[in-house]
């Protein structure tokens, strides 16, 4: 009985971490149909936020440092939905049903957040805010006549080249200004994000199985923010023209609602959601401009599983795959039934290692998928055909 | 001090007087520059790029320091002339291929005289048939699982008789009366964590004790929870737990075991791949309280330790730190240079690895010496993680190990050995 209890905590726990990743990706992928292959780095902006939050709260130290994760959990969700909100403005917008070039642009942007953490110092800011800046005053002081022409767009990329250029020349005059604006603010290495002491130890023990607190609080957190976004997209105004836009976006847009706000708010729930996660993930792992990419696949697999664009399903996936990993991986059918036949007892030992647990997984997922190619819990209704 | 900073100076000045009227006779014909006779060109192969530049970045500012620091002392001196070491540097990018690649360019194109480089072992073992092939120089400065011997490469790094073996004895020893000879291993899905946890596994063995468990995580996996179920399972009161994980697994099996109270008081935890830099990005509340076993240690103390330190930092920034590796790397060059004056050529290779073995030299570590199996004799070390992000040393082996390249636990290799100073078709690998 303590066994099947410990096991089932410790799936519980798994799987709220791969729930945690995937719920902004059901989001963004289930509601708007977008592959985005930037969220891993969003969980890693989210991280980084974690980061900050803990550095500026350092110096107060005693009690209110010990705070600084709650705060941190906030901040790393409203920093991560505005970067979202301005990616979908200036790129997902204008990709819209082109899955495709969505999918390869997205990971472009990936690429781009893990070189830009790496080598952000206050010189590249500045840089960035000249390019902005010059982009921005050639956009509006263009003669009309000129905006008109032609080759307008070409001269608008031309524009934003140049710009570009001279915001890189920018970047070294500012770094030869001294250390303070060449160093950079995170570097190519791991950064060390330390739990409050609250959340480190165990918080007890009930009938002999230790309590951690960090599974605990991730086991609690992800439910949290499951019933908000359950309550969101059922309840409230917002979530309802959501979901109206996902079923009909014509429709929709003919009564009256915004659906441009709508794909922006949706996609900036998404991404916030991932910088939650992002922050959440310190507690357990490494920090650096590579974190993303970790978790992206088992984000998608859970997608994949539980059903495209159903709320339900993924966490059904994500606790099923986390309780199979667990149970498999720690060998504890072996305990359980300790009078198997030595064949089965051999191919359940091969399994119960780490790395072949995966593989397991995978297995189970293949097969499933030859059943029911659609997930656990397929999306019903015209839209889906269309 | 002054007398040499001086020194430093007038050199300074000469070199750019040189310069001045080299510039004003609209340039010589000669490359060598300031009281030089010439030049040596050696390569330097890390990776720059991927997964690995972290790590390998700091190999090659240690590698551009000791070259630094022998061209300021009057370079290469070879008879009565002098040469100054010029390098080519060349990125590996975190990939085995590369590294082959590029080794093959520094030897063809370059014509460098040695090559430093390397750090994982796949990388080496991509690399070794390009420098057996050409019969070139390598010199490979990690701790690595041994049971490797090539006339052609040059191992400064310790070899498991010099890390993991010794570190298991002194487990034991602190620990056996209270928690039994039983050690439960867990290490990364690649070569030198199942290598090395074979020789652990059968020295365990022979010492009379017991692996209980044995797991591995595949590279970059953050999910440690079925193994602390395990870990539990085997040791409810506490256990010995060696750790050859690398890379980022270390971070989350330190943060997850702290949750789990797996804790350094009731688990003795023994890691081969933790240094000062690892400690820094775990955070030493996670990883402080366990233990480390290298050669080197930042915390050493002694003279030669504080200049080298003090000399990194002086050049990288006072908020770097150095370790082992940079220390093992940092004496190859060294090694090679004495090598090339004792032989008194840079072009003959064969001249200078024989020349090599038996090179004796005051590293930071301590004494070393190059050994005929082309690997060196070095200090072993136990140190335990503070909360300051370095080393309390604990233990250490007071003189130098000889390294036993051939494991002598393993079945397969017991009794084999390594000796290149003798003239037979298999000095590489034979029966004693």
């Amino acid at each position: 009985m303590e066994l099947v209890f410990s096991q089932i905590l410790d799936g519980l726990s798994i799987g709220s971490v791969l729930l945690l990743a995937a719920t902004g990706l059901a989001i963004v992928f289930g509601l708007m149909g977008v592959i985005n292959l930037a969220h891993g780095e969003f969980m890693m902006l989210g991280a980084y936020v974690t980061f900050v939050v803990q550095n500026m709260f350092r110096p107060l130290g005693g009690t209110a440092f010990e705070l600084y994760y709650i705060v941190a959990l906030v901040a790393s969700f409203v920093v991560t939905a505005l970067v979202g909100v301005l990616l979908e403005r200036t790129l997902i917008r204008r990709l819209y049903g082109r899955p495709l070039e969505t999918l390869l642009a997205t990971w472009g942007v990936s690429l781009m957040l893990i070189q830009f953490v790496r080598s952000v110092s206050l010189a590249m800011m500045l840089g960035i805010g000249v390019t902005a800046l010059l982009g921005w005053l050639a956009k509006r002081f263009m003669p009309a006549s000129l905006k008109d022409a032609s080759f307008a767009n070409y001269l608008g990329g031309a524009v934003w080249a140049v710009a570009g250029v001279l915001g890189i020349f920018s970047i070294n005059i500012f770094a030869s200004f001294g250390r303070f604006f060449s160093n950079p603010w995170f570097g190519p290495r791991n950064i060390d994000v330390t739990a409050p002491k609250w959340l480190q130890g165990s918080w007890g023990s009930i009938a002999g199985i230790e309590l951690p607190g960090i599974r605990i609080f991730i086991i609690a957190l992800s439910a949290l923010l499951l019933a908000a976004v359950a309550w969101f997209l059922t309840k409230s105004v917002w979530g309802v023209r959501i979901r109206s836009v996902t079923q009909n976006r014509e429709m929709s847009n003919c009564l009256g609602i915004p659906t441009d706000s709508v794909d922006s708010i949706t996609f900036g729930i998404g991404s916030g959601l991932a910088g939650v996660a992002g922050c959440a993930i310190t507690l357990l792992g490494s920090v650096g401009p590579n974190l993303g990419a970790s978790y992206i696949v088992s984000c998608f697999m859970v997608i994949v599983l539980g059903g495209v664009g159903n709320l339900v399903g993924t966490v059904i996936a994500s606790m099923m795959l986390g309780i199979i990993q667990s149970i498999i991986g720690s060998g504890s059918l072996l305990i359980a039934f300790p009078d198997m036949p030595s064949s089965l007892r051999a191919v359940t030992e091969f399994f119960a290692t780490t790395s072949m647990s995966l593989v397991l997984v995978f297995i189970f997922i293949i097969a499933f998928l030859q059943f029911k190619p659609t997930g656990m819990f397929p999306q019903k209704g015209r839209s889906v055909d269309a | 001090m002054i007398s040499s900073l001086s020194k430093r100076i007038l050199t300074g000045f000469a070199a750019t007087a040189v310069g001045v009227t080299m510039t004003a006779c609209g340039g010589g014909g000669d490359s060598a520059s300031g009281d030089f006779d010439g030049e040596i060109k050696v390569g330097i192969l890390h990776s720059l790029s991927g997964t690995m530049a972290i790590s390998e970045t700091t190999l090659k500012e240690v590698e551009e320091m000791a070259i630094k620091e022998i061209n300021d002392a009057g370079g290469v001196k070879i008879d009565d002339k002098s040469y100054k070491i010029t390098y080519v540097s060349e990125d590996g990018a975190s990939d085995w291929p590369t590294f082959a690649e590029k080794s093959q360019k520094l030897i063809d194109a370059d014509k460098v005289a040695v090559v430093f480089g390397g750090w994982t072992s796949a990388s080496r073992k991509a690399m070794l048939p390009v420098y057996e092939a050409k019969d070139h120089f390598l010199f490979y400065p990690i701790q690595y699982e041994g049971q490797e011997c090539s006339k052609n490469i040059f191992y400064t790094g310790a070899v498991p008789n010099q890390q993991a073996e010794p570190a298991v004895d002194w487990l034991f020893d602190t620990y056996a009366e209270k928690y039994g000879k039983k050690v439960y291993l867990v290490g990364s899905d690649y070569v030198y964590p199942r290598t090395a946890n074979t020789i652990i596994k059968e020295q365990v063995k022979s010492l009379g004790g017991e692996t209980v468990g044995e797991d591995y995580i595949p590279l970059g996996n953050t999910e440690v929870a079925p193994i602390i179920a395990k870990i539990k399972k085997e040791f409810p009161d506490g256990g010995i737990i060696i750790n050859t994980l690398n890379g980022d697994s270390n971070v989350a099996l330190f943060k997850q075991f702290k949750a789990a109270g797996i804790t350094p008081d009731k688990y003795p935890i023994m890691s081969f791949s933790i240094a000062e830099e690892e400690i820094r990005q775990i955070g030493p509340d996670y990883v402080g309280g366990t233990y480390a076993a290298w050669n080197y240690f930042m915390s050493l103390g002694t003279e030669a330790s504080n200049t080298f330190n003090d000399a990194f930092i002086k050049m990288y920034g006072d908020d770097r730190v150095t370790n082992d590796p940079m220390e093992s790397a940092y004496n190859m060059v060294y090694l090679w240079k004495a090598a090339v004056e004792k032989a008194g050529t840079y072009e003959d290779l064969d001249a200078v690895r024989d020349a090599l073995i038996g090179i004796k030299m005051d590293a930071p570590q301590g004494p070393i010496e190059m050994y005929p199996n082309h690997h060196i004799s070095q200090t072993v070390r136990i140190g335990e993680a503070k909360d300051d992000g370095q080393f309390e040393i604990l233990w250490d082996s007071k003189t130098p190990v000889a390294p036993i390249t051939w494991n002598q636990y393993v079945p397969e290799t017991k009794g084999y050995k390594c000796d290149w100073t003798l003239d037979r078709a298999d000095a590489g690998k034979f029966k004693m």
